[in-house]
């Protein structure tokens, strides 16, 4: 423990350890007693306990958080849930030169066990011929597929929350479902883009995620006022015009895969 | 624990995912706020909520029936704090004395206070000094002064926890509490 040289004061730093009860118990008992004799130190003191009193829970106040915030989180969370206990496939399939292929596995496993296939078959695939270079283009066409269709199911959720009829007492609630089946595989796509470096897929991957969560979290009874908001995001942020834009890109570049293929198997 | 969470708890130990569901929806503005405290920035404590939970849920077996849950939750959600401050790179090299002449340059209200308007007046300032003070700590201060103010911990855990010597996590309070102090001082009564 240190004092003031000059007149034999206790520090400010042991007065702040005095305070916490982290003196020595040595130290803590010449300090208690010094502050109890010394003015300036008992004052010093007084003051060091005024600041630090008045710094409580009430007074580090964090953000207002919106109405729906724990629906949020847990619409966040749900998907990852489902993925733990995250086990040796899951560690192998983190390697990003595999990502796209398995985001395209998964997704095509789950929609076979729902039960229904989308719009849209796959393409015809080139025949397998061993190459890395070729296995990497069947990668990026499946990708290109299932992306493209999702985007295309996007697309279809977003038109439905858009055009609903207000005088019919629309909500979210008719969506919420389709939603909810999006939120998971939007979340993979878009980490895939993420892993791979594709920045504006992501950025359009998350804005949809936005619009997703808020509508799978929202309550079944959904409001009218809960749809004006989401509309006023999907609008605010063209998101609709972006997933259009995206979604036909995709389809070129996919016709433009298909045709190399076609070249390259005629050579 | 309340009944009500106690039966929640061992409805979601049992694979109910619609309990775990309704202990997210009952504990995360306190987990979101303790985060927050933690961190000082609304992102990293949504961070820390999804990651809390996450951890929650793979440790629920663990979790003793007895213990309360959300004071085990409380220790998941420092912990995950913890961990997102150790993983960002240290920037400890301080902006104390520019700091330091900004967090006192407000608008001192100070001498005897005694009416209730002006009472109020003050309380609103010395909120805003205190988040000002705050916002201009390091995110190792922040932490190191979180954990002993707030939470109670010794400095030895702290300087543990935090993976800093123990002098260095002495030094990082001593910081805060100037800081705070440099804030707050011009409020007080005079003697």
């Amino acid at each position: 423990m240190a004092w003031d040289t000059d007149d034999m004061h206790v520090q400010d730093d042991d007065l702040v350890l005095h305070y916490y009860g982290e003196l020595g118990a040595a130290d803590e008992a010449r300090v208690a007693a010094h502050i109890g004799e010394c003015r300036h130190c008992h004052a010093a003191f007084r003051r060091l306990q005024q600041v630090l009193m008045s710094v409580d829970e009430s007074t580090l106040a964090a953000p207002e958080l919106p109405d729906g915030f724990e629906r949020v989180v847990w619409a966040r969370l749900q998907p990852e849930l489902q993925h733990e206990p995250r086990g040796w496939l899951s560690r192998v399939i983190s390697r990003p030169n595999l990502r796209w292929a398995a985001a395209a596995l998964a997704i095509a496993i789950g929609s076979f066990y729902a039960g229904h296939r989308w719009p849209g078959a796959l393409p015809v695939l080139a025949p397998v011929d061993g190459s890395a270079q070729a296995s990497g283009q069947l990668r990026e066409r499946l990708l290109l597929v299932d992306l493209g269709d999702h985007l295309d199911r996007s697309q279809r959720v977003l038109v439905e929350l858009v055009s609903a009829d207000d005088q019919r007492g629309a909500s979210l609630a008719g969506e919420r479902e389709r939603a909810e089946q999006l939120v998971s595989a939007n979340r993979l796509y878009r980490d895939t883009a993420a892993a791979n470096g594709d920045a504006s897929i992501v950025d359009l991957l998350d804005q949809l995620e936005r619009v997703l969560v808020e509508v799978a979290a929202s309550p079944s009874g959904g409001s009218a006022s809960e749809l004006a908001e989401v509309r006023h995001r999907i609008e605010s942020g063209s998101l609709l015009f972006k997933v259009r834009v995206v979604s036909s890109d995709l389809q070129e570049r996919r016709k433009a895969a298909v045709r190399q293929t076609g070249q390259r198997s005629s050579l | 624990m309340t009944h009500t969470d106690a039966v929640t708890v061992a409805l979601a130990r049992d694979g109910d995912s619609e309990a775990f569901r309704a202990l997210v929806e009952h504990h995360s503005r306190a987990v979101y706020r303790l985060a927050h405290r933690m961190t000082g920035n609304p992102s990293d404590a949504e961070d820390v909520v999804q990651e809390t939970f996450l951890r929650a849920y793979k440790q629920l077996g663990r979790f003793e029936s007895r213990a309360n849950f959300g004071t085990w939750l409380h220790r998941i959600a420092v912990n995950c704090s913890i961990d997102l401050i150790r993983s960002r790179p240290k920037r400890e090299a301080s902006h104390d004395t520019a700091d330091l002449d900004l967090i006192g340059a407000a608008p001192a209200t100070s001498k005897a206070v005694e009416a209730s308007p002006e009472r109020l007046m003050l309380s609103a300032e010395v909120q805003q000094r205190i988040s000002g003070a705050m916002a201009s700590l390091t995110q190792m201060e922040r932490a190191a002064f979180i954990l002993r103010h707030c939470e109670g911990h010794s400095i030895d855990e702290i300087s543990r926890a935090l993976g800093l010597k123990v002098n260095a996590a002495k030094h990082s309070i001593f910081r805060a509490v100037k800081k705070m102090r440099v804030a707050l001082e011009p409020l007080l009564p005079a003697d």
